[in-house]
This record gives C-alpha cells, structure tokens and sequence, in this order.
C-alpha cells in the first residue's frame, strides 16, 4: 500500500469517525470548565403541570439541555452527588432519609430545570436549600446526574460503570423511566 | 413533684410476695407499685426499672385465644408508629409521629371518643434530618401533666385533663442535623430529654428540664471536655480505661468530639435507692471509623448519673471506637438477682446489646459481670471481663475503599431501640430482635452541617439459618437462651409481659401475637392493618377489664422501604436496611391505627 493510499484511507476514517460523532454527539465530552452566570430574568420552571385557564406551554432550558447529553458534566454531578452528601439522603439513588432518584416518583418534577430549581430553593418538607452554596454549575451537573439516575441520559453520555460498593446497575443499563408527576407515597399530612 | 410511692417503699420483694408467686427467683423495682394491681401505663417502660411487666392476671394462657379487637381510632399518620401508648385515669395519650399530634382518648366511653386533641406545629423541614423515618416513642406522664418531644427538637408540658399547653422548650436545632425522637422520662421532678441525629454529625447530649417550668436543669453533652460531660469528683467508673481527665476530648482526632454523635435518643432507667439514672449513647460519627482513630468517648457506651444535677457517677463503653454503628442506646433493665450463688441479691443492670451480648452489670458500679452473645456475632470476639473491652475481630475490621463481607450483626445491630420486657415470675427477659449481618464499604465523608455525615456504603441481609427477625426469652441468671421464636421478618417492635404469663409483641407483617411467657408456645395472633414496630401496653379499664393496646403502622428505619418508599435496586438505600427487606412492599402497606383488645365483656 503506498503512502499515500494510505493517507486517503486515514482520511477516509476521520471522515467516518466525523459522521458517526454527528449522529452520537460529540459535544458528550466537551468540558465547560466555568459557564456562563445565569441569565437575569430567565423563566422559573413550574412545579406542577395544574394551571388554571388552560395550559400555557414552557420550553425547557437550553442550559439544561447542554448538560443533560455531556458525559462531563454528568460525571462531575456525579461526584459532587458524594462531595455535598446528597448520598446520605438519597442513598446511590434508592433513596433513604430523602425520597428514592432512580425511579419515575418526582414530588416536585422530573425535568432537568425542576430538579436544578428544588436544588436551589430546597422543599419544604425536608429538602434543604443549596442557594449560596453551590455555584449555578454544580448546581445544573447534579441535577443533570439525577436525571441520569433514573435512566433518563443518552446512552452516549451516560458512564457505563459505577463507583464504590455495586450498588446498583451502570446508568446504561437503567431502563428510562419518564417522570410521573405525582408522588404517591408522599403521603405526609400537608403541614399544619 | 411528690415522692413517688417507690421512694418511700422500695421494697419490690414485697410486691412479689403478695402477688403469691411460686417463683420469686429476682425482683425488680417498679416505680409505681403503690399496689401490685395498678392498672395504670404511664411511662413507655411502665416503670422506673423498665421492666415493661403488666401486674394484670385476668388474661392469662387460658383465656388469651378469646382475645378480641374493642375499639380502634386511626392516628391520621400513616408513618412508623414507634410510640407506646399512655393510660392514667380512664384516659388514653398517643403521640402520633411528625406531625407530633397528641390525642387524648376517654376511656370511659364506649369507641374511646377523643377529649381533647393537641398539634404543637412542627416544622416539616425537620423530616429531612430525621435518619430513620419521623417516629415518636411514646409520651410520659407524671403529676397531672404529659410529657413529649417533636421531631424539630421541643420537649412539651400539657395539662393532662384539658390539653392545655404549659410550657415548651426549643431544644433541638435541625439546621445542624439534630431531632429528637425519644420519649422524656420524668424523674423527680426533671424531665429527661435527649437529641437524636448521630447520622449527621451532631453532639449528643441529654438535658434535664424543670417539670414545672420547662427551665434547663442540667445538660450532659456526651463528648468533649470534662465540664460539658459533667464529670467531676463523683465520676467513678469501674475500669482503668474510662479513668483520665477530659477523655471525651482526647480519646477523638483535634476537634473531632464536636461532630461525634453518641446521641441520646433511647431509653433511661431511674433507681430510687441508689438515686441514679442510667442510659446509654449513640454512635461516633461519621460511621467510617478510620475517620476517628482512639475510643470515641462517650459514644456508644453508658452513664449513671445523679438526676439532681446530672454529675456522671460511672460510665462505660459497650463499643469503643464502634466500627459498625453499634448505638448503645438500648433499655437498662434493673434487676435485684442472686448473682454468684453466695445466696445475697445484686443490683444489677441487664441489657440486650445492639453489639449483640447480653451485659449483666453492677449498676452501682459499673463492672460487667457477664457479657454473653444472643445471636451469632463476630464483629467482636469475645468482651474481656477483666478489662471490660469489647473485642473486635481483626477479620472484620473495615478499611476505606475495600467491601467488607459477611459482619453479623449488621448496623442495626442484633436489637435495635424496641425494648424488652422482664417477668419477675419467670425470670427471663422477652428480647424482640434482629438476624442480621452485612457487607460495609467505608468511604471518605466531609462534615457539611445539617447533611448526613456516614461514610460507608452497606447492605443488609438474613444471619445465619435465613430468618431475619427473632424472638428470644433469654434467662440472665443460668446466661443462655431459654426458648426462641423464629420471625421471617426483624422484630421491630417492643415486647410485653404480664403477670397472666402472656408476652405480646408485633410482626412487620401486621400480626399482633400472645405466647405463653414460659414456653413461647403461640396462643393467640391477630392480623393488623400494617406493619407493627410499636410498643404493646396492658392495663385495667374504668370497667375493670384487663386491655391490651398496640399501635400498628409500618416504618422506622427498617420500614422506611414502604413508608418513603425506598427503591431496592439500589441495595445501600435506606442505609442498607432495603437490600434485607426487598419483599415489605409486598407483605404490608403503611398505616397509623390504634388496636385494642379484650376479652368479651360478658
């Protein structure tokens, strides 16, 4: 094979390897090492799909989206999930004195932009709030890796292994399970 | 308040006698035996010595299978309902769990209609530091008023005739990651309160209240230096290692003491003779115990203290530098036993161990003068009775970063809070428990307040032989097992026992059961609505019956995988307790109703 023939063979590959990064995303690793602040004004995500008068329809963030599909910034939620001791709450997401992340059961929703939002402002029933001690971007990879917990992540963004004692499955092997919007065993008394 | 009648005639030989039993082989004190047939309840424990013994005899082994449901009232929570009903003068109070409603019940009435119901507004924010479901153990009565404790930390006084609020006391603070859980135990004339939260970096501690004002007595922290532990001149404990000036200081890393655990969330007994209390601490945190090299005083170990001004008198350490969660927080049941066969009565303390060893103390003293397993262990090998130390098996000694298999007994331990009860006429001790071991994973942990600060991945499963619940009438004085009863499930409830020689106690299934008290033969069960982890109670109605009561309501920390609906795929949630109990959903749904049972009235 002449030198080059194999130019255009290497050539050829790169080409594919292009392609095939189009249809999977390459943006799964890229690293936003800082993001931008917060946009002032941005729309609050809705806790609840009751709206009075008919449904007014709201579009989910471009930044969570951004984070959803990055096998990074899933990772780095995924380490901050042990850092801020969201494990001892929530166990390797089965739950324990917090509510359960892997399965379809979201009290306060499911979407990545509620889970960023209930991260931030707590919930009133025992979930802390975070404001002030995380910043906006840990805040969005944690909220994009409890989004993963329920298998609800591309399987191209998404780690194939596990850390620690093997406690649950890798999140490729979570079935996606789409969040329900109510939680049945919230079965607590509304307080008083 | 007045002098209990205990403290004029502590005599409790006596009330054996006259109870005319063939078998006196040991007393224990029983702080309200004004008369052996007091058909009152008005402490969880029933009396001063926790023994949890009804002096009723109109039920006993040959009537108990006529045994029928007489009333129930639903406590409108369906959580764990770890509480034990309080019966005083024809009136029944139940606390329920958060939201921390108390109901007072007239029994005077037919159905028990409710006279007055109290809310004490508890800030829901607290349920996400309770570490094991937002239970509640029981109310306490003393001098016209009910005693209890909120999960946000408030320990509260009511008129117990009208319900009315006298005083309350924010004790508590949930921003750090402290509840409170327990039942108060009120003795002369001090309210007795301590935290819970040993999950999440806390300092324990228990704080004596004035029962007429609420005003703070005495708080004795159960870490740090000398004077915040209140130790003084009077602390003699029994062994060399519990000897040193500022040991819950410096037996912690620098600083480690403050975000130690060894919370008070269990039980106390109160002698009126020797006039100490005794009870026992939680856990060191975080669990990772390569975090906290040295002994971890004061945690998981035991007080006596003077209840006057709290000054420790002994203390001793079931589980220094606990590797396994391994609270000591469980009853102290005082008994008088013929100990050594030299033919005298010794005051002695008997506790059925999370660590999984019945201790037989000296409760003036503080030594140990038997320590033998009640289900299979090998956390530890042996207790050294000539030292007093527990024995950890190298074996099984965990290491960050590295699974280690096949510990027994598992953190919840081989009995968990769910008392025991004694029955002077057997001499056995009525052990609800655990058949537990695990795999523990010790990870590196940062302090964030009012987080959980734990440090390992765990899972639980069944000990050896598959079951993982057990009931065990155990026999201090020959040390052995004398019967056993095999639970497929843990037995988280509490037991008793009543001079009619019946022991009831509740199945995580719903079945509410009555063995013969000397054989464990089943007389008598009944399926409840959920899962029981509650305290059964005895006493005599305003019509002269004989009643036993029991609430039923599946939770706690064993439960938590129904009532939070825990997702056991992942086999640490619910700090490892889901992996053992995948099948609950299944065998129970949550619920919170009041059970009552009597004979027909004829």
């Amino acid at each position: 094979m002449s030198s080059r023939c194999l130019r255009a063979s290497v050539g050829a590959t790169v080409v594919a390897a292009l392609l095939a990064c189009g249809v999977a995303g390459c943006d799964r690793e890229r690293r936003e090492y800082r993001a931008a602040p917060a946009a002032p004004g941005s729309e609050r995500p809705r806790l609840t799909d009751l709206q009075p008068g008919g449904t007014l329809a709201q579009a989910p963030s471009a930044t969570g989206a951004r984070y959803e599909g990055n096998a990074y910034h899933i990772n780095q939620g995924s380490r901050w999930f042990r850092s801020f001791n969201c494990n001892g709450c929530h166990g390797n997401g089965g739950g324990s004195m917090g509510p359960a992340l892997m399965d379809d059961q979201w009290r306060y929703g499911g979407t990545i932009d509620q889970i960023h939002a209930t991260i931030l402002d707590g919930r009133p029933n025992g979930m802390p709030s975070w404001r002030g001690k995380l910043t906006d971007q840990q805040a969005w990879e944690l909220a994009a890796y409890v989004r993963a917990l329920s298998g609800n992540v591309s399987k191209a963004a998404a780690p194939s292994r596990r850390e620690g004692m093997a406690a649950t499955p890798p999140l490729t092997r979570i079935k996606p399970q789409p969040p329900q919007s109510s939680d049945p065993s919230a079965q607590n008394p509304p307080p008083p | 308040m007045d002098e209990l009648p205990a403290m004029r005639d502590p005599k409790s030989a006596l009330a054996c006698a006259a109870a005319a039993l063939v078998l006196c082989l040991s007393t224990a004190f029983d702080s309200r035996a004004a008369t052996v047939d007091d058909g009152t309840w008005t402490m969880p424990a029933r009396d001063y010595a926790s023994t949890r013994f009804s002096p009723l005899t109109q039920l006993d082994t040959r009537n108990v299978a006529k045994l029928q449901v007489e009333f129930t009232f639903s406590t409108g929570v369906n959580r764990g309902q770890e509480a034990a009903p309080i019966v005083v003068d024809d009136t029944m109070y139940l606390v329920t769990p958060f939201p921390n409603r108390v109901y007072a019940l007239d029994l005077t009435q037919p159905g028990a209609p409710v006279k007055w119901t109290f809310d004490p507004k508890v800030a829901p924010a607290a349920q996400g530091v309770a570490c094991c479901d937002v239970v509640n153990r029981g109310a306490a009565y003393a001098d016209g008023r009910i005693f209890f404790t909120t999960l946000d930390g408030q320990a509260l006084a009511l008129d117990a005739v009208s319900g009315a609020e006298q005083w309350r006391v924010k004790l508590a603070n949930y921003n750090v990651g402290e509840t409170i859980t327990m039942a108060p135990l009120v003795v002369k004339g001090k309210v007795l309160v301590g935290n819970a939260g040993g999950e999440l970096g806390v300092r324990g501690w228990l704080a004596a209240l004035d029962a007429d004002s609420g005003r703070l007595a005495w708080k004795a922290y159960s870490t740090g230096p000398d004077r915040d532990v209140l130790i003084g001149a009077a602390f003699k404990p029994f062994y060399p290692t519990e000897r040193g000036k500022d040991l819950g200081q410096t037996t912690w890393p620098p600083g480690a003491w403050q975000t130690g655990g060894g919370t008070v969330w269990g039980w106390i007994s109160y002698d009126p003779v020797l006039d100490l209390i005794f009870y026992g601490t939680g856990n060191p945190g975080p669990w990772n115990a390569e975090m906290r090299p040295g002994d971890n005083k004061w945690s998981s170990g035991m007080f006596a203290r003077d209840p006057d001004d709290g000054q420790a008198r002994w203390a001793y350490q079931f589980s220094p530098h606990d590797l396994f969660d391994y609270d000591a927080i469980n009853e102290s049941v005082l008994l008088d036993l013929p100990w050594g066969g030299s033919g005298g009565m010794r005051k002695v303390l008997v506790r059925p161990e999370r660590n999984g060893f019945v201790y037989v103390m000296d409760r003036a003293t503080g030594e140990v003068l038997a320590a033998d397993p009640f289900v299979p262990v090998n956390s530890i090998t042996h207790i050294d009775l000539a030292t007093g130390r527990a024995e950890y098996n190298p074996a099984k000694r965990p290491t960050t970063g590295r699974t280690t298999r096949e510990i027994c007994p598992a953190a919840p331990g081989a009995k968990d809070w769910n008392p025991a009860a004694y029955s002077k006429r057997t001499g056995l001790l009525y052990i609800p428990h655990n058949n537990l071991c695990m795999d523990w994973s010790p990870t590196e942990v940062s302090y964030i307040a009012g987080t959980p600060y734990v440090g390992v991945d765990t899972k639980f499963y069944a000990g050896p032989g598959g079951h993982r619940g057990l009931f065990t009438a155990w026999d201090p004085l020959r040390r052995r097992v004398a019967w056993q009863v095999k639970e497929d499930l843990p037995v988280w409830s509490g037991a008793l026992v009543t001079a009619g020689d019946l022991v009831f106690y509740g199945t995580m299934d719903g079945w509410f059961k009555a063995l013969d008290a000397r054989d464990g033969k089943l007389l008598w069960q009944f399926k409840t609505d959920s899962g029981i982890i509650g305290q059964p109670v005895s006493y005599r109605g305003p019509d002269g019956r004989q009643y036993v009561a029991i609430l039923s309501g599946v939770g706690g920390w064993s439960g938590a995988i129904v009532v939070a609906n825990l997702d056991a795929r992942d086999e640490t949630a619910g700090g490892g307790f889901a992996n053992a109990l995948k099948d609950l959903k299944q065998r129970t749904t949550a619920g919170g109703t009041l059970y009552v049972f009597a004979l027909p009235a004829r």
